[in-house]
């Protein structure tokens, strides 16, 4: 069975190919990393792989079905979850408010149902709180569940938009650069919890992801990116030591 | 000082935070409906028509603030779905339909209307959208004088005074409690609709799309149902609106009316309820008031034409100089100075410096 598969993906934006034919293959249980400079194409994947970006060309199996042109909002429902580059929080809610909205993909709750609020949608209501909490109590955020996002310190939200992406019960979670932005302490909370994710949740990650130290902590395979194009793929270690990686990185 | 402790989770999907706010909100309840006693007694029975417009504007408030204030879709056309839920509401009656059906089938009639408007709008957001919902109330404006048969155009429309279940409301007081009714009704739907999933997709839509529909909400759906269900609201709101002026012709529902619907809220304060009602008191009661105290003012002010038109504008450059949370922001930090009194800090409210935020993905 195929768990994640990307093939042969790309995307022109105007002249420039942000994505050219990468293709590579995300197996079920392992951390996943893609590295490369910046404007490498990577945050461009996860807007491929999230659907919000059209591939122009190539394919995207997920569970052995084909999502190259599922619906945006389809993509939860399967099962992938992702956290943004430049935090897209609901600034204008609580915390709890975000992680809830994040079980909209389990809502099974009918329009009228809600505007009568019977008691279906009260004991929906609940299994949902129920499964929020779990991941509060997972990430350790207890004390800022009635915060407004808004009076947040940064790290704070970072570590909401982990739980947001966790609330929605993924396989395979998308994290984009999750360390950015953190301190040393905060980033070394970072990497346990990706760990933990993996272990204890059972689930895949793919992520992108600037500091080495931690993508070699934690990650199983490697993929380095420049230019929309692949360099490298392997172990942490094989691919930091490849020669193309390196000249990229130097900028040669 | 009082401090929540939350000991269950239904304590955060109550319609009443706890017994102290329960407690307070009853209390209000019991003074509205004692209010036309009251006034009765003091013989100011002109007040109870004036804040029965209170409870139909609130209702008003509720429907743009769903559409403005949670789902962050701007509507310059508001007057358009009140004039529609007014005029049907009033065609219906005219021909023979009981209130209830009546207005029923005016709340119908808008929440079409509002998803025929809603499915165009999809792809646009800001000015974009207030230019297109502008157009539409213009055009509907033409066709309330335009289309006789049911409007009787220019000529006018006499509404004549509700009767529910054959009983009259004919009476100032009786229509002010029927008002009130629908009024309790709204929001407490809205209410409904703001704790449950569809009320937390509105306020994602409006806070960020993108992150919205990476966790599975559907935007278009859920845009035009904030469509719908303010369009519906206007038509409820457009039903009382009828029987209480009597008289319906198209130069009621114009531009100046939807903007004003939509000042109401801001003024109110937007994305809370509180604000909806908060922003009707102030538009509903600002002309009696501006009224009396024409009496007191020297004559050289009173006299001036635009007087009201003024102090509303004033009013409401000072409240997004001073106050962009409009009357309800004011109104949580009075509560809290009194509830910390005497260690209230001003810089609670501050904002804490946030960060910069990139464009890029959009
Ligand atoms: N919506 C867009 N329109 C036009 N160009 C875009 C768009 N999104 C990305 N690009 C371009 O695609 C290239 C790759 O961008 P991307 O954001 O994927 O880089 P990245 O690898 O995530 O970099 P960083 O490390 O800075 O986050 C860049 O040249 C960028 O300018
Ligand atoms: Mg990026």
């Amino acid at each position: 069975m195929t768990f994640f598969k990307a093939d042969g993906l790309a995307i022109n934006f105007g002249g420039i190919k942000a994505v050219d034919g990468v293709t590579f293959e995300v197996k079920k249980g392992e951390i996943f990393t893609i590295i490369g400079p910046n404007g490498a194409g990577k945050t461009t994947i996860f807007n491929l792989v999230s659907r919000i970006y059209e591939a122009s060309e190539g394919k995207l199996v997920f569970e052995d079905r084909d999502i190259t042109r599922t619906p945006p909002h389809q993509i939860a429902k399967l099962g992938i979850a992702r956290t943004f580059q430049n935090i897209e929080l609901f600034e204008h809610a609580t915390l709890l408010q975000n992680l809830l909205l994040a079980r909209h993909a389990h809502k099974k709750s009918g329009f009228f149902g809600e505007l009568l609020f019977t008691p279906g949608v009260r004991k929906m209501e609940l299994e949902h709180r129920e499964a929020v909490e779990k991941v509060i109590d997972f990430l350790d955020i207890q004390q800022y569940r009635d915060t407004y996002i808004v009076n947040l310190p940064y790290g704070v939200r970072k570590v909401t938009e982990l739980a947001r992406a966790l609330c929605t019960d993924p396989k395979l979670l998308l994290l984009d650069e999750p360390s950015s932005g953190l301190n040393v302490e905060e980033t070394a909370d970072m990497a346990f919890w990706i760990q933990d994710i993996k272990n204890l949740l059972g689930v895949t990650v793919l992520m992108v992801e600037h500091d080495m130290s931690l993508v070699s902590a934690v990650s199983d395979r490697v993929l380095a990116l420049n230019y929309g194009r692949m360099l490298a793929q392997g172990t942490a270690q094989e691919v930091q030591t490849h020669p193309e990686v390196v000249r990229a990185y130097l900028g040669g | 000082m009082r401090f929540f402790f939350k000991t269950d989770y239904v304590q955060d999907i109550r319609l009443f935070r706890d017994k102290v706010d329960t407690f307070w909100y009853a209390l209000l309840g019991l003074a509205v409906i004692a209010l036309p006693l009251v006034l009765i007694a003091l013989e100011e029975d002109y007040f109870i028509g004036e804040i029965t417009w209170v409870f139909i504007y609130g209702i008003c408030g509720l429907s743009l603030m769903v559409l403005v204030g949670f789902t962050g879709l701007v509507s310059l056309g508001h007057a358009a779905f009140l004039g529609i839920g007014a005029y049907a509401h009033a065609y219906f009656i005219q021909h023979g339909v009981p209130f209830s059906g009546a207005i029923v089938l005016a709340i119908i009639i808008t929440t079409l209307a509002g998803i025929l408007v809603g499915l165009p709008a999809l792809r646009m957001t800001g000015i974009y959208l207030a230019i297109a919902t502008l157009a539409f109330a213009i055009i509907i404006q033409e066709v309330f004088s335009r289309w006789e048969s049911v409007t009787h155009g220019f000529a006018g429309m006499p509404v004549e005074k509700a009767t529910v279940l054959g009983f009259s409301f004919e009476d100032d007081t009786a229509f002010y409690y029927l008002c009130l009714f629908f009024l309790v009704l709204a929001l407490w739907l809205t209410k409904n609709l703001l704790r449950s999933p569809t009320g937390r997709a509105w306020i994602a839509i409006r806070d960020s799309e993108i992150a919205a529909q990476s966790m599975g909400v559907n935007l278009a759906l859920y845009k035009t149902m904030a469509f719908a269900y303010s369009a519906g609201l206007m038509g409820m709101a457009g039903a009382l609106f009828a029987h209480k002026i009597a008289y319906l012709a198209p130069d009621i529902f114009t531009v100046i009316l939807s903007i004003q619907l939509l000042l109401l809220v801001i003024v109110g304060g937007l994305g809370s309820l509180h604000g909806a009602i908060f922003g009707a008191i102030f538009v509903a009661l600002l002309p009696p008031t501006i009224a009396i105290l024409r009496d007191y003012l020297p004559e050289a002010i009173s006299r001036q034409p635009g007087l009201e038109a003024g102090i509303f504008g004033l009013i409401l450059v000072l409240v997004i100089l001073f106050e962009p949370l409009g009357i309800y922001g004011r109104w949580m930090k009075i509560k809290l100075y009194f509830s910390m009194f005497p260690m209230y800090k001003r810089a609670t409210f501050k904002r804490q410096k946030s960060y910069m935020k990139s464009e890029r993905l959009r």
